[in-house]
C-alpha cells in the first residue's frame, strides 16, 4: 500500500535542495569528464608519450598520434558526451530549458 | 587565366559576399550589437565560433610551425583545441545564463564591484589589440603577395570590409559573415591538403596521409621518412621534441586555459537562445575546429617533405619560381657559403637573425646577396615558416585556382577574427566603460551610437599597427594567452562554482596572476632576451608557458584573501546559485 507520507515528502523536498543535488552530480560529471581530458592530452601526449612511441599502429607513433590527432577527437567527443549526459540531468532534476524560447 | 587574375575574382566574390551581408544584416538595437539578439542557433554560432577563433594564425603560420617543429608543434594543436572542452564545461553554459553582453559584465556583477570591471576590461583591450594586429598584418601579406598590391593598401582594403560589416551589423553581422568564412576557409585549407596528400602518400584523406607509405618507392611512412631524412640532415627526429617535457606540459595548459579565457570566443556564447545550446554549440564549434586542426600536422608534414625534396642540393638556378618569388618578398634567404652553387639544407641557423639585404644587388648564382654575418653550421638557407601553408599548392604544382582559393581563404580567416576582436573591444568601451561606469544615463539609442564609434576608432587603431606593426607582435603573442590564462579564466571560472569569493580575492587574484605574468614575458622578451633560455627559466618554464603558473597564483592568491574577508552579500551568492541552473535564461529572439 502506498504511504501518503512517502509522497508529501518527495513533493515537500525544496527547491534549494534539489538544486544542491543537481549541483553534485553536475560536479561528479565534470570530474570524470575532466580526467579523460587530462589523460588523452597532458598524459597520452605528453607525460607518457616516450612511453607510447614505442607502440606503431597504422604508421604512426602512438604518443606522437594522440599529441597531433587523437586528442582532438577525444576533445570533440566529451563535449557531446557532457551535453548529453547534462541533458538528461537538467531533466532529472527538473532544471531543463526545454521550455524557454 | 593566370593566378593572379584568378585570385583578384576569388576576393572579389568572397568580400561581394560579405559586404552583402552586411547590409542585410544591419542592427538597430544595442542587444542586436553586442549579442546578435541572443537568437543564433547553436550549430550556426558553432561555425561562426571556429571562424572566429581560426585567425591568420591558425590558417597561416600553424602547419608552418609544426613543419619546423615537429612533435613540439603538439602544443598548439592541444592547447587551441582543449580549451573547448574548459570553455564548454566549465564556462559557456554559466555565462550563457548570466545573460547579459560581455566578459567584463560578469566581472564586474559576480564581485559587485566597477574595480573588478575595470581591470576586466583593461585585460579584454590589451588581450584583444595584442590579437588584432598581427590579423591586420596578415591581410597585408597576402594582398601583397597574391595581388601584387602595397602592403599597406591591402591593411586599408582589409580594414574597409572590416568596417563595412563590423560598424553596420555589430554582433548579427560579423555572424552571418563569419559563416561565410567558415565556409571559405575550410574549403581552402582542405582542397589543397587533399590534393599533395594525393601526390605524396596516394591516400585523398589528409588525417590518414600521415601514416600512409610515401610513393617514392622508399617503402618508408610518411613520419619514418621525415624522422631519417630530418636525422641524416642533422635534426632532431621529427616525431621527438627539443623542448623539455615540463616546459610543453606548460605551455599546453597556458594555451588551453588562455584559449578558455579569451573574451572574443566567450562572448560568442552569449548569442545563442539557451543555455543548452551554449553547451551544443561549444560541442560543434570544436568539430569545425577540428577538421582544420587535424589537418594542419597532415599538411605540416607534407609541406617539410616537399620542401626538402624541392630545395636541398638544388643548384639555384634550378629553383622553382616561389622558391624566388618568397625570396623577393624577403622571406626566403639563401648564402653560399661552400660555393658549389648549389642549396645545401641543414641543421641550425644560416646566418644571424632574419635576412636583410644588400638593395637589389644579385651574387653569382642570382640570388640576392645577404648582408648577415653568417653562421659556421652547413644549413645556408633561411626559410620564414609563415609562408608554408601559402607556399604549399606552388610548392606541390597545383593548378592556379588552388592558389587564389589560399589566398582567399587566408584573408577569410583573418577578417573574421579581426572582426570578432574588434567587436569585443567596442563592447567593452560603449557598455562597460560608458554605461556601466562613466555614462550611466545614457539612452540605447546613444549606447549603440557609442559602440559604433568605438567599432570605428579600433579599425582605425588595428589598421595603424598593421601598417606600423611594431616589431615585437610575434613576440606578444604568448601575452594575450599567458594573460587571458592568469587574469580572466580564474576569475570566471571561481565566481561560477564558489559561492564564497568576494570581490577583495578575485581582484587580489586577477593583479597577482596579471602582473606576475606580465613581468616575466617582459623579462625575458624585452630585459633580458638574451637570457631568454631554459636555465635561468623558473621550473623551465618558458615565457610562453608562464600563463600556468600565473594562473595557480591567481588561485592561491584569491582563496587565501577571500578568507581572510567577509563572505560577499546575498544577493551575489544568489546570483551564483541562479546562474547554476539551466531553466530561465532570458529569451533571445529569432532572425
Amino acid at each position: 500500500m502506498q504511504s501518503p507520507e512517502v509522497k508529501e515528502e518527495t513533493t515537500s523536498k525544496d527547491i534549494s535542495e534539489r538544486s544542491n543535488d543537481y549541483w553534485k552530480a553536475n560536479i561528479a560529471l565534470l570530474l570524470k569528464l575532466l580526467a579523460v581530458w587530462f589523460v588523452v592530452s597532458f598524459g597520452a601526449g605528453i607525460l607518457f608519450v616516450d612511453e607510447l612511441n614505442t607502440i606503431e599502429l597504422f604508421g604512426v607513433k602512438l604518443g606522437f598520434w594522440f599529441a597531433q590527432q587523437g586528442s582532438i577527437y577525444v576533445f570533440v567527443a566529451l563535449i557531446f558526451v557532457y551535453t548529453s549526459a547534462m541533458r538528461k540531468l537538467d531533466r532529472k532534476y527538473g532544471v531543463d530549458d526545454e521550455g524557454d524560447a | 587565366m593566370d593566378a593572379s587574375t584568378l585570385t583578384y575574382i576569388f576576393v572579389g566574390i568572397s568580400f561581394a559576399l560579405y559586404i552583402g551581408i552586411a547590409i542585410w544584416s544591419r542592427v538597430g538595437s544595442t542587444k542586436e550589437f553586442y549579442v546578435a539578439g541572443g537568437g543564433v542557433h547553436p550549430v550556426v554560432n558553432g561555425m561562426a565560433t571556429a571562424a572566429d577563433w581560426m585567425s591568420a594564425a591558425s590558417f597561416i603560420s600553424m602547419a608552418g610551425l609544426i613543419a619546423f617543429l615537429g612533435y613540439d608543434g603538439s602544443v598548439y594543436l592541444m592547447g587551441w583545441t582543449g580549451g573547448y572542452v574548459l570553455l564548454a564545461l566549465l564556462l559557456a553554459p554559466y555565462l550563457r545564463k548570466f545573460g547579459k553582453f560581455t566578459v567584463p559584465d560578469f566581472i564586474g556583477d559576480r564581485y559587485y564591484s566597477d574595480a573588478a570591471r575595470l581591470v576586466a576590461v583593461i585585460c579584454l583591450i590589451f588581450i584583444s589589440f595584442t590579437y588584432v594586429a598581427g590579423q591586420m598584418r596578415g591581410v597585408g601579406i597576402v594582398f601583397s603577395r597574391f595581388l601584387e598590391v602595397d602592403i599597406d593598401l591591402g591593411v586599408i582594403i582589409g580594414m574597409a570590409i572590416v568596417f563595412m560589416y563590423a560598424v553596420l551589423g555589430g554582433m548579427k553581422g560579423i555572424t552571418y559573415t563569419q559563416v561565410a568564412q567558415y565556409c571559405v576557409l575550410i574549403f581552402a585549407y582542405t582542397v589543397p591538403a587533399i590534393f599533395i596528400s594525393m601526390l605524396i602518400t596516394g591516400n585523398p584523406v589528409p588525417q590518414f596521409g600521415l601514416g600512409s607509405e610515401v610513393t617514392d618507392g622508399s617503402g618508408l611512412t610518411v613520419l619514418g621518412k621525415l624522422d631519417s631524412v630530418l636525422t641524416d640532415l642533422g635534426f632532431t627526429a621529427y616525431t621527438e621534441g627539443t623542448k623539455s617535457t615540463t616546459d610543453i606540459f606548460a605551455i599546453t595548459a597556458a594555451l588551453m586555459v588562455g584559449t578558455a579565457g579569451l573574451p572574443h570566443v566567450i562572448v560568442r556564447f552569449f548569442t545563442v537562445p539557451k543555455v543548452s545550446d551554449a553547451r551544443k554549440s561549444a560541442g560543434w564549434a570544436l568539430v569545425f575546429i577540428a577538421i582544420l586542426y587535424t589537418t594542419a600536422p597532415a599538411v605540416g608534414a607534407f609541406a617539410r617533405i616537399n620542401f626538402i625534396n624541392e630545395v636541398n642540393e638544388t643548384a639555384y638556378a634550378e629553383t622553382p619560381q616561389w622558391f624566388k618569388n618568397w625570396e623577393d618578398l624577403g622571406l626566403v634567404g639563401w648564402t653560399d657559403k661552400n660555393g658549389d652553387g648549389n642549396i645545401q639544407y641543414r641543421a641550425g641557423a644560416p646566418f644571424d637573425g632574419k635576412p636583410t639585404f644588400d638593395g637589389e644587388k644579385r651574387g653569382p648564382n642570382g640570388e640576392r646577396v645577404i648582408t648577415n654575418s653568417v653562421t659556421t653550421s652547413a644549413n645556408e638557407v633561411y626559410v620564414d615558416r609563415d609562408i608554408m601553408v601559402l607556399a604549399n599548392p606552388e610548392i606541390a604544382k597545383l593548378p592556379d585556382w588552388v592558389i587564389a582559393l589560399v589566398a582567399a581563404g587566408s584573408l577569410a580567416a583573418a577578417l573574421s577574427t579581426a572582426a570578432g576582436l574588434l567587436l569585443v573591444i567596442s563592447s567593452a568601451v560603449s557598455h562597460d566603460l560608458m554605461k556601466k561606469t562613466f555614462k550611466p544615463e545614457i539612452t540605447d539609442k546613444e549606447e549603440l551610437l557609442y559602440a559604433r564609434i568605438a567599432a570605428a576608432c579600433a579599425i582605425g587603431v588595428a589598421g595603424y599597427l598593421g601598417i606600423n606593426p611594431p616589431g615585437f607582435v610575434a613576440q606578444v603573442v604568448a601575452f594575450a594567452f599567458g594573460l587571458a590564462a592568469a587574469s580572466l579564466f580564474p576569475a570566471i571560472l571561481m565566481g561560477i562554482f564558489s559561492r564564497r569569493m568576494n570581490k577583495e580575492g578575485a581582484i587580489a587574484g586577477m593583479l597577482v596572476g596579471l602582473l606576475f605574468t606580465f613581468a616575466y614575458i617582459v623579462y625575458f622578451k624585452f630585459i633580458a632576451p638574451e637570457a631568454n633560455t631554459a636555465a635561468n627559466w623558473w621550473f623551465g618554464i618558458s615565457p610562453e608557458g608562464i600563463g600556468s603558473l600565473g594562473m595557480v597564483l591567481n588561485f592561491l592568491v584569491a582563496t587565501a584573501v577571500s578568507k581572510a574577508s567577509s563572505a560577499p552579500p546575498a544577493e551575489v551568492q544568489e546570483l551564483v546559485d541562479t546562474i547554476r541552473i539551466p531553466s530561465g535564461a532570458g529569451a533571445g529572439h529569432k532572425h
